[in-house]
C-alpha cells in the first residue's frame, strides 16, 4: 500500500470537513468507548488483568528466541511449515511462492493488518490472482477501493448510505438500505467464494508456542470459513504474536474483545493446528505460517520495545481525540491513530513521517486504556526526540526552541521578555481580548487570546510583598 | 504580612508562565489558599519555566537545562506547588525520568519531585484542608473540565469536586466527557490549529449541553483554549481557575472575558 503520511496535514483538514465521515466518525466513537467502559467496570480484575497481559508480554518479549523456535518445531510436528521473512518483501515472494506452487487463481482472506503491512493484495493481483477480502469491513473497503481506516473496524468510516451504494455498484440492484439485508447480501456473495478458493489467508492473533497452533478472533465466523474451505491455509503474523501457551491465550482473549468493541467475548474464537489429518472432516491440505520480522527485531533491541505489546485491539484510536477528528486515512497506512503514529516511523522509516508523533496533544487517554499498558504517549515523544536529534523537524522550531532555551535559563531575560510581552500584548488588545495576533495565528484564527492585566504576576508580587 | 511565622511547611511556589503573563490572580488565590491552610509561601523571583516546552518537542537537552534551573532553585523548600497539574506532572514524573542516566543528578530530581504537588491536590490530599473554601459563596452553575496532565498524570479528579463542595451557592453539573481532551496540548494547538479547532469546539459543545453558566479547571492552558474559543463564538460562559472561586477572588472578568460590560 502507498504510503501518504507526508500528507497528513492536508488530509486532516479534508477530513475534518468531510460531514459523511464526521457522522460515521461520531457514530463509532459513542459506541466502542461507552461499551469498554462498561465492560471494564463489570469485571472487578480488569485493572489487575492488564497488568498481568504487560508482564507476559515483557516476559515473551525478553525470550521471544526462545518461544519462536518452539512455536515452529511444534508447527513442524503437527504436519505444517513456517516461513520467516525479515521485511515485507520477502513476506510477499514466499506467499507468492506458495500460491503459484499450488497454482491459486482464488485467493480468499481473513482480516489480517500484517497482510495490509507487507501490501500482500497488490502483489497476488498483480500476479493475476483473484482476491476475496471475507471480513465484511474489509470487503466493503476492497469494493471502495480504499485502505482501512481503523485496525478491528476497517470501514468504519463509511456510512450506511456509501455501503449501499458500493453494494449496488457491485451486485447490482435492487438498493438495500437495511443492514441486515446488505449483511445478507454480502454473505451470499461470499458464500460461492469461499467454495472456490485455492488459497485462504489468515492474520494470527496468537501462535501458541506449546501446541503450533494458530488463533483468530472473529466476529462474522469467516475466518473459519476462510482457513478451512480453501486447499491451503497461509497465516501471516507478525513475529511478536507468540505465546507460550493455550492458558496464556485465555488471558489475552479476556482482555481483546472488552477493550476492542467492548464485548465480553468475540463471537468466533477459533484454533487451527497443522493440515487435516486423516480422518479429519475439513480442514487444509497444506499449512503455512509467515512469520513477519519487518522492523520488529530493531524495535526489541532498542527503546520502543513497549509497541511489541500490542495486541491489536484499537483501543487506543477508538480513545483518541485526533483520531475521532480525523479517522483513519488521514494517517497515510495502515496503523491509525496512536498505535500508527508510533509503528508507521519506525517501519517505514522517519522520513515522510514527521506528522505522526506531532499531531498529538500527549493527553494520555490511549495509554490509561491500553490493555498492555503501553506507554504511547511517551513513545511518541521519544520519536520527537529522534527527530530532533536527527534534525527532521522544522528548522524554524529548532530555532525556536534554542532561542527559548536562551532566554528561560537566564531568568532576568526571561522575566524581561515577559515584561514586554505583558505590555505589547495588552496594547493590541480590545476589551480585554486579542482577535487576531499575527505571530499567533494558529491560535486567534480560531479563539480569542485573553489581554494580560498589564503586569507580570511576579511583577505585582514584589511589589506587595517586596524582595524575599 | 511581609513575614509570615507560622509552623506550617514552606511551601516553594511554582510560577507557571501563562499565569505569570495572563492570569495573575490565580497566583494570588494560591497564595491565600496556602496561608490560610497554614503554609509558610515563598515565591523565589528568579524562577522561569518548568522546560516542558523543551520536553514535549524533543528538546530533551533543553529540558534539561531548565529543570536544574527549577531543582536548584526550590529544591529548599518543604514543597514546590503549582496552581498547574501540566507543570507540575512534568516536575513529578518528567524530571526523573529525564536524568536517568546522570546519577548526580537524579537523586536531586526525584527529591524534589516527591514533595512536588499541583495546588488543588495538595490542598486536599496532603494538608488535609478540604474546608479550604469554607465561608466563600459564589453563586453560579459550573461545569469541570478534567485536564488531562492532572488527571491522568496526578490522578486529579474528586479533590478540586471535594473542595468546591464548600463553596455556599455553587451547583456543579458535570459535563459529558470531561475527561476528553480540550485540543491545547502546548504547542500541538498552533501547529495543527485545525485538528485543535474541532477538538476544542467538541468540548465547548458539552460545556453548553451542560447548561453551566461557568467553567473550571485547574490548568490554565485548558482554559485559555476553551476561553478563547467560547469568546470568540460570543458564548455566554465565564471561565475562572478553580483556585481563584475557592478563594473568593473570582468576582472579576473571566477568562478571555470581556473588560467592560457590553461592547
Ligand atoms: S497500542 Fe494498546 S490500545 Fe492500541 S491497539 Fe495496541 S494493544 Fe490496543
Amino acid at each position: 500500500m502507498e504510503m501518504r503520511s507526508a500528507e497528513f496535514k492536508e488530509r486532516a483538514v479534508f477530513a475534518i470537513h468531510d460531514a459523511s465521515l464526521q457522522q460515521a466518525l461520531g457514530k463509532a466513537r459513542g459506541g466502542f468507548v461507552g461499551k469498554r467502559a462498561q465492560q471494564a467496570a463489570e469485571l472487578p480484575e480488569f485493572e489487575q488483568l492488564r497488568e498481568e497481559a504487560k508482564n507476559l508480554k515483557n516476559e515473551i518479549l525478553t525470550n521471544l528466541d526462545h518461544y519462536l523456535e518452539r512455536y515452529e518445531a511444534a508447527v513442524t510436528a503437527a504436519g505444517g511449515q513456517v516461513h520467516w521473512a525479515r521485511d515485507a518483501a520477502e513476506a510477499r515472494e514466499i506467499i507468492l511462492g506458495i500460491c503459484k506452487h499450488v497454482e491459486a487463481k482464488s485467493v480468499t482472506k481473513g482480516k489480517s493488518m500484517v497482510s495490509e503491512e507487507i501490501g500482500l493484495n497488490e502483489a497476488l493481483i498483480e500476479n493475476g490472482m483473484e482476491v476475496v477480502e471475507t471480513d465484511l469491513g474489509e470487503y466493503i473497503i476492497q469494493l471502495a477501493h480504499e485502505p482501512p481506516s481503523h485496525i478491528i473496524a476497517p470501514a468504519v468510516h463509511k456510512t450506511k448510505d456509501q455501503v449501499s451504494d458500493l453494494f449496488l455498484a457491485a451486485h447490482g440492484g435492487p438498493r438495500k438500505t437495511e443492514v441486515a439485508d446488505l449483511v445478507n447480501e454480502a454473505r451470499q456473495v461470499l458464500r460461492d467464494k469461499y467454495f472456490r478458493a485455492d488459497v485462504g489467508i489468515t492474520g494470527g492473533n496468537y501462535l501458541v508456542a506449546e501446541t503450533g497452533s494458530s488463533v483468530i478472533v472473529t466476529n462474522e465466523g469467516n475466518g473459519d470459513l476462510t482457513q478451512t474451505l480453501a486447499r491451503v491455509h497461509i497465516v501471516t503474523a507478525g513475529i511478536e504474536r507468540v505465546v507460550p501457551t493455550l492458558d496464556d491465550v485465555s488471558l489475552f482473549l479476556r482482555l481483546l474483545a472488552r477493550s476492542a468493541t467492548g464485548q465480553e467475548t468475540e463471537t468466533y474464537t477459533t484454533y487451527s493446528t497443522g493440515p487435516r489429518r486423516t480422518g479429519d472432516l475439513d480442514g487444509p491440505q497444506e499449512y503455512h505460517v509467515v512469520l513477519v520480522d519487518n522492523g520488529r527485531s530493531r524495535m526489541l533491541a532498542g527503546r520502543f520495545r513497549d509497541m511489541l505489546r500490542c495486541i491489536r485491539c484499537g483501543a487506543c484510536m477508538n480513545h483518541c481525540p485526533v483520531y475521532g477528528s480525523i479517522g483513519g486515512h488521514a494517517y497515510g497506512w495502515v496503523y491509525p491513530g496512536p498505535m500508527g503514529s508510533v509503528l508507521t516511523p519506525l517501519i517505514k522509516g522517519m522520513d515522510n513521517t514527521y506528522d505522526l508523533p506531532n499531531a498529538c496533544t500527549l493527553n494520555g487517554r490511549c495509554a490509561s486504556v491500553c490493555p498492555v499498558k503501553i506507554p504511547l504517549p511517551d513513545l511518541l515523544r521519544e520519536l520527537r526526540h529522534l527527530q530532533h536529534r536527527q534534525e527532521l523537524s522544522p528548522p524554524m522550531q529548532r530555532r525556536a526552541l534554542s532561542l527559548w532555551r536562551f532566554v528561560a535559563t537566564r531568568p532576568k531575560l526571561y522575566h524581561a521578555g515577559e515584561w514586554v510581552a505583558t505590555r505589547l500584548l495588552k496594547l493590541l488588545s480590545s476589551n480585554g481580548r486579542i482577535r487576531n495576533l499575527m505571530l499567533a495565528s494558529g491560535w486567534t484564527d480560531a479563539r480569542d487570546l485573553p489581554a494580560p492585566p498589564g503586569r507580570t504576576f511576579l511583577e505585582q508580587w514584589q511589589d506587595q510583598r517586596g524582595k524575599p | 504580612m511581609a513575614e509570615t511565622h507560622t509552623k506550617g511547611p514552606r511551601v516553594g511556589l511554582f510560577v507557571t508562565c501563562l499565569m505569570n503573563v495572563f492570569r495573575p490572580n490565580v497566583g494570588f488565590a494560591a497564595v491565600k489558599l496556602l496561608e490560610q491552610a497554614g503554609c509558610a509561601v515563598e515565591i523565589p523571583p528568579d524562577q522561569t519555566c518548568c522546560g516542558q516546552p523543551g520536553y514535549n518537542n524533543g528538546d530533551y537537552d533543553a529540558a534539561r537545562a531548565l529543570a536544574r534551573k527549577v531543582i536548584t532553585t526550590f529544591e529548599r523548600y518543604d514543597y514546590i506547588v503549582g496552581p498547574s497539574g501540566s507543570c507540575m506532572a512534568t516536575i513529578r514524573h518528567d524530571y526523573p525520568a529525564l536524568f536517568e542516566n546522570d546519577p548526580d543528578w537524579l537523586g536531586r530530581a526525584q527529591a524534589l519531585a516527591d514533595k512536588s504537588f499541583e495546588l488543588l491536590s495538595f490542598l486536599h490530599d496532603e494538608l488535609g484542608a478540604t474546608d479550604a473554601a469554607a465561608g466563600v459563596s459564589h453563586t453560579a452553575t459550573v461545569t469541570y473540565h478534567d485536564s488531562c496532565s492532572g488527571l491522568r498524570g496526578l490522578g486529579i479528579k474528586g479533590q478540586p469536586r471535594a473542595l468546591l463542595a464548600g463553596v455556599a451557592g455553587l451547583k456543579l453539573n458535570e459535563m459529558e466527557d470531561s475527561e476528553v481532551c480540550c485540543g491545547f496540548g502546548g504547542t500541538f494547538c498552533v501547529k495543527y490549529p485545525e485538528i485543535s479547532e474541532k477538538m476544542v469546539d467538541d468540548k465547548v459543545r458539552n460545556i453548553l449541553a451542560s447548561g453551566a453558566d461557568t467553567l473550571l479547571g485547574g490548568d490554565l492552558g485548558c482554559l485559555m483554549n476553551i476561553a478563547g474559543r467560547l469568546s470568540r463564538i460570543n458564548a455566554p460562559v465565564k471561565v475562572y481557575h478553580t483556585a481563584e472561586v475557592l478563594a473568593g477572588m473570582a468576582d472579576g472578568p473571566g477568562i478571555a472575558a470581556a473588560t467592560k460590560e457590553s461592547n
